[in-house]
């Protein structure tokens, strides 16, 4: 009984809900058709630009002191929240990066792995398990791991390596913008990232260094290939990087899988995961959220940003909501004349909701251009700060947001003006 | 003389709470008709500005009745009550209450604004509004530029570009000198006389008796005595 009762109230509110959505599409619809008309009439001079604008306008600008006030805390703000948005997007990519380059259907790698930068190692027999799977076609082992990098000028700086064959299959580094791919099966060849030349006490490409009191020599250089751990990736040979790493031959971090053609990914991963004894397959996908729920949310680092964001969303909302308030409170009389000649609360909120778009629009602009600004100045970073225009709108929508809600203070207190106070001001 | 404006039947009204709440109006009756301008006299705290509210649609009445153009206030929402205001109450106030940030043109156009009409028209309607007050060459100026009595001439503009067949004005010369507040006051005698609207003026100012068609003095709330402008003091009942 009580089952049918639910799913009979559940149909009541699916109706509801259904109902609601369309009516809200159509007044959507017929407020668009109207903005639309009303522009038309605006530009063909058969209609004349309300005066809530110029109202609203001239409110804001009156005091400029104060507009200055409220446009810099909208960007410092704004400004906080590009930058925390930006890294926790640069942050994403990054951490994912080499996930991302890697020509693998599946992944196989150690039990419990957290991340791609985990160093656990896994046995050979893995790989031999996993090509007994239907529908590997190929399991190619990729060796992820620390090792000691000799700076020539003396002392020794930590460098992850990432070895794998070159083939078809392998992690191969790419913005290759000096040497060439095929260099990297010199013995002893390695490929280092310009960004960290300085770090790793090199001038670039041909240098010999040693890497745990192994020589080799830098045959590649690439740009932009970088780790948000700040150690740098030396690419190498699969051999080369067990030597540099004193790994044993039969052992690896990972197994890049290939599929035969048509084998479902899925079908393959489970019977993989069936298969091996102490490793786990996943997909790209997969693997990529691991990572990124890893060190964006195990470590604290993705809330940290977060945090960050909020904080500085908080302080605009408080900023413009104490501007948006005074100014309010300096036009009171206004609003009340404006109540007492019969204007109607929409035609209120509408003023406020204008300054608030007004401010929103213009410290948006000043925001965004700073923003561009950083995101050039740290494009060579560690972190370099990521602004895709997916978030620019959504950072322009966030503004818009908060301006609105900031305006709420100000209505409430509009709202409570008796209008027939105008007679005793 | 056409039937009341606006009119009042036994208002009481009672201000604040608590210990604080006084009785403000206490059963006042009156009738504002199209052609005429009443002036409402009375000292500091008699219940003038009350009045005024209540006959403004800006407060409700405790008790008795309201009508506004032939239609009781009685039980009508905020927004009705805002909306019963902008169609048929100008209001003219002692500080004149203009916009500083808009040019006089814009004051005056911002009453048919706030009704939602945007058509080319208004710009017409406000030029004649200003002309009828005198200020046909101020247009363009903003309320800074222009003298007390420009001022208050604005304001009046602003409530009459409306059609508003009532015209409530709050001491509108308090705060002129006699030139001004002769000229501000032959503005509104003069829109009386078109016909169709009445004025109430609230005052103080002695100055502007000649320009009444009645006098209705008002003190503690209640009215005491209401007058046709020789100055007789006429029943109550007979004169409304």
């Amino acid at each position: 009984m009580a089952r049918v009762e639910f799913v009979s109230v559940s149909r009541r509110g699916l109706r509801g809900g259904l109902r609601r959505l369309c009516e809200f599409t159509a007044n959507t619809v017929i407020y668009l058709w109207l903005a639309v008309k009303f522009v038309a009439a605006l530009l063909t001079g058969r209609k004349v630009a309300p005066l809530i604008f110029k109202l609203a306008a001239r409110n804001l600008f009156h005091d400029r002191l104060r507009f200055a006030a409220t446009i810099t805390g909208i960007v410092f703000s704004m400004v906080l929240v590009t930058v925390q948005m930006g890294l926790f997007v640069s942050f994403r990519t990054m951490v994912a990066t080499m996930i991302d380059h890697a020509p693998a259907d599946l992944w196989i790698m150690p039990l419990g792995t957290k991340c791609f930068e985990d160093p656990a190692l896994l046995d050979e027999r893995e790989r031999f398990r996993a090509l007994s799977v239907p529908g590997v076609a190929e399991a190619a082992p990729v060796l992820v791991s620390f090792a000691q990098w000799h700076i020539p000028s003396g002392g020794t700086t930590p460098v992850l390596l990432i070895g794998s064959d070159r083939n078809a299959l392998g992690l191969q580094p790419w913005n290759i913008v000096e040497g060439n791919l095929h260099d990297l099966s010199i013995p002893d060849a390695v490929a280092v990232d310009r960004s960290y030349f300085e770090r790793l006490g090199t001038s670039g490409l041909g240098d010999t260094v040693e890497i745990r009191d192994l020589k080799a020599k830098i045959r590649l250089v690439t740009q932009g290939i970088r780790s948000f751990t700040t150690t740098p990736f030396v690419f190498t040979q699969l051999d080369r990087a067990r030597s540099y790493a004193a790994i044993s031959a039969n052992k690896a971090t990972y197994l890049l899988v290939r599929l035969q053609a048509g084998a479902d990914p899925e079908t393959v991963r489970t019977h993989l995961n069936q298969s091996l004894a102490k490793a786990e397959a996943l997909t790209p996908d997969a693997f990529r959220s691991r990572s990124r729920s890893f060190w964006l949310f195990g470590t604290g680092a993705g809330a940290a940003l977060f945090a960050g964001a909020l904080l500085g969303m908080i302080v605009g909302i408080v900023i413009v909501a104490q501007t948006l308030y005074a100014s309010t409170k300096e036009f009171s009389n206004e609003f009340a004349t404006l109540r007492a000649i019969g204007s109607s609360s929409r035609y209120i909120y509408a003023v406020i909701i204008f300054q608030a778009l007004l401010s929103a629009a213009i410290g948006f602009g000043v925001a965004a251009a700073t923003g561009m600004v950083i995101v050039k100045a740290t494009a060579d970073s560690a972190l370099p700060v990521l602004i895709p225009e997916p978030l620019m709108v959504g950072l322009f929508l966030l503004t818009v947001a908060m301006c609105v809600v900031s305006a709420i203070a100000a209505i409430i207190h509009v709202m409570r003006t008796d209008p027939a106070v105008v007679f005793t001001r | 003389m056409s039937d009341p404006v606006v009119e009042a039947t036994d208002v009481v009204k009672f201000l604040g709470h608590g210990a604080g709440r006084v009785q403000a109006l206490r059963g006042v009756s009156l009738a504002l008709n199209g052609g005429e301008l009443v002036l409402l006299m009375g000292p500091s705290g008699s219940g003038k500005t009350t009045l005024l509210s209540v006959l403004g649609c800006m407060l409700s009445p405790n008790m008795g009745s309201v009508r506004v153009c032939g239609q009781s206030t009685a039980g009508l929402a905020p927004e009705q009550l805002t909306q019963l205001r902008r169609h048929h109450i100008g209001f003219v106030f002692q500080s004149y209450h203009l916009f500083p940030t808009l040019t006089a043109m814009d004051n005056v156009r911002l009453a048919l604004d706030v009704r939602g009409d945007y058509s080319r028209r208004v710009i017409e309607r406000a030029k004649e509004a200003l002309a009828t007050v005198g200020l046909s060459h101020k247009t363009r100026s903003y309320p800074l530029e222009l003298s007390s009595g420009e001022q208050q001439r604005v304001a009046i503009a602003r409530a009459i570009i409306g059609d508003a067949t009532a015209i409530l004005a709050d001491e509108p010369t308090a705060a002129l000198d006699s030139e001004n507040g002769h000229a501000v006051m032959s503005v509104l005698a003069s829109i009386a006389r078109q016909g169709t609207r009445g004025v109430l003026v609230v005052t103080h100012d002695p100055r502007i008796l000649p320009f009444a068609d009645r006098i209705i003095h008002i003190e503690d709330g209640r009215i005491v005595r209401k007058a046709g402008n020789g100055g007789a003091s006429v029943p109550e009942r007979t004169i409304s």
